[in-house]
């Protein structure tokens, strides 16, 4: 196979070597006055170069990692970075995810700051360590490039990989753009590391199509990100000579589900923990980030709850339709989990009708991952509104604009009646 | 902080079950566990060292002067693997009831 | 969004399309556009046709999906004209640039109907006479942006030069014939139809 396939073949590193130039020299050619005093760089990257610079500049203590397609250029970019010198990083190169993760843990249990990548399969490998990291509640950050989990074999986008392990007790932050990946990933050490929370955080971007495309993106100088992360000082660590410790022992009938509840409060309080992160990153950056985007929600008749790359496309079919009189909107969440299931409901309480779209497919004949959490949110909080689940983009299947059009024409249809007919439905899909 | 029973609510218990202190398993006496016991016999014991290293709850205590004395009963478990390497038959395995 | 340009590449696995659709993205970003570049990652193999993408705009760019009504369409091998679609979607407003030595009479017939303007360039001759080697890329890079007009020329020349000297740091050889195969493909690049 091609070299040129697995690395986005321009001088990406070389690139981000400029990057690394113009903070030291404090900036230049591409940076542009933002906000009052911040300064930001104006930048194009892939999603991939996008999040490797984040971890660049967060210089975690500890990366360990094991290449897998989409991602694989994260721990590549970020070795040359190791290898440059540009980082203090301890880079691991395992030989599997489920290792990779188990030397997160026993780094981050040992006091240090560690950071992986990864995808689909990759997450499955990692999947018993996936549990036992935040089950022994370490703040490990994790970048991960969505990408479909075979069978049959495919390297492309679906968030199949993320779905799998969305009751695995990690804080999950979905992102739109290469933008929002890398500002995720900025925001990530504060949101896990925090003493309410204590859990670990993995920043989802969609495989190619956010992680191999050259965007825009604002990025931010070095030492600005490093002042905004801070340093990591666990109040208890294995490593620390003054308070011997045990961590992971035996937890049965009596205690496992007391640590799960606390986990479960963990989760709670990082809902507020997000959004005064978000809140001093505004401060910093003029970008503004919450639980989820409401775009044009406000007044709209009926809406479209999505994650990640779809929801820019679904952005343009609004402004679209708005054009035409029609009053479409979307709900993009952005914090998975916690699951902001009040709030959403609460915001979408005065639509007509909803479609909630997933790129995985629970394969239960009820709808996907996201639909079932939104309308048992609107359930709970006693709001009704139609409201339909659309499974699409499965394996990496392009979602076009029409699609999306398609979508808010049924719903116009849909929200002219009480009950929603054939709520269980499929976007782009072949079928008789 | 290690003291946590079943009645322990989880805001009390530390987070992942976490154990801030070292040497802890002191607090736990194993002692009732056991089924029989093991009965020195000091006559015939000439201090040979074999016993103590083999004890799996360090339950014979072994004075500054390296000679061992009687068993800890609050931990022993009455597992038998000092009497098994006892080669001067100085430890012998009894009920709980036996004198 | 309307004064977004769209423009789709087609070409082989090897050839370049997906760099030059790279760099095209690196050109127009040095004018201060938002840029996309990406490429549709099949099962990617040496001469395997490949297709990437381009989105240039003076406003932020929003939607992600591949790109079906393009403006330009730019191939950047003409054995492609026989089994892929080119045309499919192009707007007849817009162009097609074909590396070919083919003329217009000829192209017509390949191109199924396509009723826009046919631009024309032999990529092989230019980059045999100005770097001894057949790499497309970079004069096909040079004629759509002739072509579609995305930035002025001296500003395309000039970008382009710094990049070379970033790229080929340690080869400075081939700066020069790079930059003279730019300049003759700007030259070059012609209407047929």
């Amino acid at each position: 196979m091609k070299r040129e396939q697995y690395t986005n073949s321009f001088s990406n590193i070389e690139r981000a070597k400029i990057v690394d130039k113009n903070e030291q020299k404090g900036c230049v050619p591409n940076c542009a006055k933002k906000g009052e005093d911040t300064m930001s760089i104006r930048e194009r990257l892939s999603g991939n170069e996008a999040a490797a610079t984040a971890m660049k500049q967060i210089n975690p203590d500890v990366v360990a990692a094991f290449p897998i397609t989409p991602s694989t250029e994260i721990p590549q970019y970020f070795s040359t970075f190791v290898d440059n010198g540009m980082v203090d990083t301890e880079f691991i190169a395992v030989e599997s995810e489920h290792s990779a993760m188990s030397a997160c843990i026993g780094a981050e249990a040992a006091g240090a700051r560690a950071m992986t990548a990864t995808s689909a399969n990759g997450l499955s490998l990692m999947w018993e360590m996936v549990y036992i990291a935040s089950g022994m509640r370490l703040p490990i950050v994790m970048s991960l490039v969505n990408r479909a989990v075979s069978g049959p074999l495919n390297i492309h986008n679906d968030h199949s990989d993320a779905m799998g392990v969305r009751d695995s007790g990690w804080i999950m932050l979905f992102s739109e753009t290469n933008q929002e990946a890398y500002d995720n990933l900025l925001m990530a050490h504060r949101i896990a590391e925090n003493e309410k929370v204590q859990l670990p955080l993995m920043v989802c971007q969609d495989g190619f199509i956010t992680s191999h495309s050259i965007e825009n993106i604002e990025l931010l100088e070095d030492e600005k990100v490093k002042e905004f992360v801070g340093e990591y000082h666990p109040k208890h660590y294995l490593l620390n000579a003054k308070e011997p410790m045990a961590m992971g022992p035996m937890d049965l009938q009596a205690f496992l589900f007391e640590h799960k509840y606390q986990q479960a409060e963990a989760m709670k309080n990082a809902k507020q923990v997000i959004l005064d992160v978000a809140k001093d990153f505004e401060k910093m950056t003029g970008r503004s980030y919450g639980l989820f985007e409401e775009y044009k929600l406000e007044d709209a008749d009926i809406a479209i709850v999505c994650m990640n790359s779809t929801a820019g496309t679904t952005k343009d079919v609004v402004d679209a339709l708005r054009e035409q009189g029609i009053k479409a909107g979307l709900l993009k969440v952005r914090v998975f989990r916690p699951f902001p299931a009040e709030e959403i409901a609460k915001a979408l309480s005065h639509v007509k009708a909803v479609a909630v779209l997933d790129k995985a497919d629970s394969l239960n004949g009820a709808g996907g991952a996201l639909f079932t959490d939104v309308t048992s949110g609107m359930q709970t909080n006693n709001v009704t509104v139609p409201t339909a689940s659309y499974i699409y983009g499965i394996g990496g299947r392009d979602t076009t604009s029409k699609e999306i059009e398609s979508v808010f024409k049924d719903l116009m249809k849909d929200s002219k009646k009480d009950k929603i007919e054939n709520p269980y439905r499929y976007l782009g899909l072949r079928k008789e | 902080m290690t003291n946590i029973d079943k009645n322990t609510t989880a805001d009390k218990m530390t987070i992942a079950g976490n154990i801030y202190e070292a040497g802890n398993a002191r607090e736990f006496k194993t002692g009732d566990w056991r089924s029989i016991r093991p009965k020195y016999i000091s006559e015939k014991c000439i201090q040979c060292g074999l016993c103590f290293p083999v004890c799996p709850e360090d339950a014979i205590p072994v004075g500054k002067d390296q000679k061992r004395t009687d068993f800890n009963y609050d931990y022993c478990k009455g597992c038998g693997v000092c009497a098994k390497v006892c080669p001067f038959g100085a430890i012998t395995m009894q009920t709980e009831d036996e004198e | 969004m309307s004064n977004m340009i769209e423009i789709r590449w087609h070409g082989r696995g090897g050839q370049g399309a997906k760099t030059a659709s790279l760099l095209l993205a690196d050109a127009a970003f040095n004018t201060g556009k938002y840029i996309q570049g990406f490429p549709e990652y099949g099962p990617e193999r040496m001469g395997a046709p490949i297709t990437a993408y381009n989105r240039i705009s003076d406003t932020q760019i929003r939607i992600h999906s591949n790109i079906y009504e393009p403006d330009y369409v730019v191939v950047v091998d003409d054995t492609l004209l026989e089994s892929v679609d080119v045309t499919a979607g192009l707007k007849k407003e817009g162009a097609i640039v074909i590396n070919t030595t083919k003329d217009g009479e000829q192209l017509k017939k390949l191109l199924k109907g396509y009723e826009g303007k046919v631009y024309t360039i032999d990529a092989r001759k230019v980059s045999m006479e100005t770097l001894g080697k057949y790499f497309p890329n970079t004069p096909m890079l040079a004629a759509i942006v002739k072509v579609s007009g995305i930035m002025k020329e001296d500003e395309f020349v000039k970008d382009m030069e710094g990049s070379f000297k970033h790229k080929f740091a340690k080869k400075p050889e081939v700066i020069d014939g790079n930059m003279k195969a730019l300049k003759m493909a700007l030259e070059e690049v012609k209407q047929v139809s």
